[in-house]
């Protein structure tokens, strides 16, 4: 009984919702798709904010059921939502806006500490602040932890990082991961941007005019070159990796994945802690094997799966096996037809810059 | 400048009934602008230019209606008869009630922005955090209409106080009963006594824009008021 099952059927102006998706009990699953593909609108129904026909069941917990005629209230579900906007109550300070939801629900079922919530959000020191002095960041922080602080079985997210400027996400983002890593939450996040999914979904769900496309764990469908995601500008794959050691000569940090070692520049982890990075596609070159002289200091030794097509005509995608670990490649047609590569052949794939994503 | 007994009594009444009528106004106004900012019925438009006449209608011809709805005859003066409240026309009570009638609109309209400027969002964001439909009403849509009400409130007490049609038309003129402010002041006017007019008149200028002058350095009056926001 640990899943989610989202089963809703709902006419739109321009197509129908119509989604029958399982998914993960644990973990982030991301809703994704060009806007206007009905991500929202899910997560809406999956809230009780709009009423569509179907069943909704979180992990045995039912909200709705048409067969039996079962519809709860937004207030009687337990779920924590946050908005794209933080829409805090402008009539109430930051910590009147926390015990909000948090004195609504019984002390017995309180599962998330206040401190907690705070912590994790870093936000103790702006409690007694009113919400319009807020920055757009802090503002956004403030409604993820009220969301929490109702000790939430299912946290919807609708993409709770679209208002913020660059800079202003990065700030969240690593929140958001530990939200992750450090609560036993659900979370369902709507998002369109490749980036944000390959850093925090556990699993995917990629939504068009209301269907479901694909759906199944991220890493493989990051990869998969028959679907959109890999069109994208920042076609890329998430790898998750351990800290072997540090070398202080060359102020370099030596990962160790599924497919070899990757060297990237020091960063301040302690050996054996996990590491998730980026690679994205447009930062991979192929070589073919042999010739070992090169700048680029991470070469893996690799094997082609099959090719795509990419956003720009000139350039194609190359999907590639590192030692089992999927690998993304974006080269250009020509250097694919005067290199002569095909699939299955045994190529050197030369990584010029990884991303770490904490 | 010398104030008549009579005069002190008309300025007690007016406050008394303009306090009065604010209260069932904000009371009766509060739901119906709550419908009018969030109802999706085909009635909205219906209901909305009912809840407006006032503001086009001239006094008199509401007074007139009124008078013959409250009067024996008619239908709400059949209805007190019965009760054993006796008839409307010419008592205070029959003000009251006409007054929350004329006033209406000045009361639901700033209320009904505030809840239309307001939006969905917050509601829906009180239920996600597990308030009820009431609790969410009074926690969030109440709070966050607030200058609104300030609006609607002031609006409601400074129109019911300068009120003279309908007064006349229901309540006519009756000293300590239903002789309010602004029918005093045509009775000095009719008997030509300009300086005791003056004292009263002036004093009336003197209440409206003072309470307008706070409201707006308050700084409510503007959201609802104004052009929209």
């Amino acid at each position: 009984m640990t899943d989610l099952q989202l089963v809703c059927r709902l006419p739109l102006a321009d197509f129908a919702l119509d989604v029958d998706l399982t998914l993960p009990g644990r973990g982030v699953s991301a809703l994704f798709g060009p806007s206007g593909s009905g991500k929202t609108t899910l997560l809406r129904c999956v809230a009780g904010l709009a009423r569509a026909a179907g069943r909704v069941q979180i992990n045995g917990e039912c909200w709705q059921d048409d067969g039996r005629r079962v519809f709860l209230p937004t207030h009687r579900r337990a779920l924590g939502y946050v908005f794209q906007e933080a829409s805090l109550f402008a009539h109430l300070s930051v910590r009147a806006n926390l015990e909000f939801g948090l004195k609504r629900i019984p002390a017995a079922e309180r599962k998330v500490g206040w401190d907690t919530a705070l912590a994790l959000l870093g936000i103790g020191h702006l409690l007694e602040r009113g919400t319009q002095s807020l920055s757009g960041g802090e503002r956004q922080r403030v409604a993820i932890a009220r969301a929490l602080l109702t000790s939430p079985r299912l946290l919807l997210m609708d993409e709770p990082l679209a208002a913020l400027d660059a800079k202003r996400k990065q700030e969240i983002l690593p929140y958001l991961e530990r939200l992750h890593d450090e609560l036993a939450i659900p979370v369902l996040y709507v998002s369109h941007s490749p980036d944000e999914v390959a850093r925090l979904a556990d699993h995917l769900v990629l939504l068009e005019q209301g269907r479901v496309l694909a759906s199944g764990p991220t890493r493989d469908l990051l990869t998969r070159l028959d679907l959109p995601l890999a069109l994208d500008e920042d076609a890329a794959v998430r790898v998750d990796a351990t800290v072997l050691s540090h070398d202080d000569t060359y102020h370099l940090t030596c990962l160790g994945f599924a497919g070899g070692h990757i060297q990237v520049t020091r960063k301040p982890l302690a050996v054996g802690a996990k590491a998730h990075i980026k690679i994205q596609a447009r930062d991979v070159s192929i070589a073919l094997a042999g010739d070992n002289r090169s700048s680029i200091v991470n070469r893996l030794p690799a094997r082609i799966l099959g090719f795509g097509d990419a956003a720009h005509p000139a350039q194609c995608l190359v999907r590639l096996e590192v030692g089992g670990a999927p690998l993304l490649a974006r080269i250009t047609r020509l250097s694919r037809d005067q290199l002569g590569l095909v699939e299955g052949m045994s190529v050197v794939a030369q990584i010029k810059s990884v991303a770490l994503l904490g | 400048m010398h104030l008549s007994a009579d005069d002190w009594s008309a300025i007690r009444l007016t406050l008394e009934l303009a306090g009065i009528v604010t209260v069932l106004l904000l009371m009766v106004g509060t739901p119906i602008a709550w419908w009018l900012a969030t109802t999706r019925s085909r009635l909205r438009s219906v209901v909305g230019a009912v809840v407006a006449l006032p503001i086009v209608l001239p006094p008199t011809v509401l007074g007139f209606y009124l008078l013959i709805v409250m009067g024996p005859d008619g239908p709400v003066g059949m209805l007190t008869r019965s009760l054993g409240l006796g008839g409307l026309p010419f008592t205070f009570a029959g003000l009251v009630v006409a007054s929350v009638f004329y006033s209406l609109p000045f009361v639901v309209q700033p209320i009904q922005n505030a809840f239309m400027a307001m939006g969905p969002r917050p509601l829906e964001v009180a239920a996600t955090l597990r308030a009820s439909p009431w609790g969410s009403f009074f926690h969030v849509a109440l709070p966050l209409a607030r200058p609104g009400f300030i609006t609607a409130a002031v609006l409601g007490f400074a129109h019911t106080v300068g009120e003279f049609g309908v007064v006349l038309m229901i309540g006519g003129n009756i000293p300590g009963k239903t002789q309010v402010l602004s029918v005093q002041i045509y009775n000095h006017v009719e008997a030509l006594e300009y300086g005791q007019a003056h004292g009263l008149a002036a004093g009336l200028v003197m209440f409206s824009f003072l309470v307008l002058l706070i409201l707006y350095s308050v700084g409510g009056v503007r959201n609802t008021l104004g052009a929209g926001r």
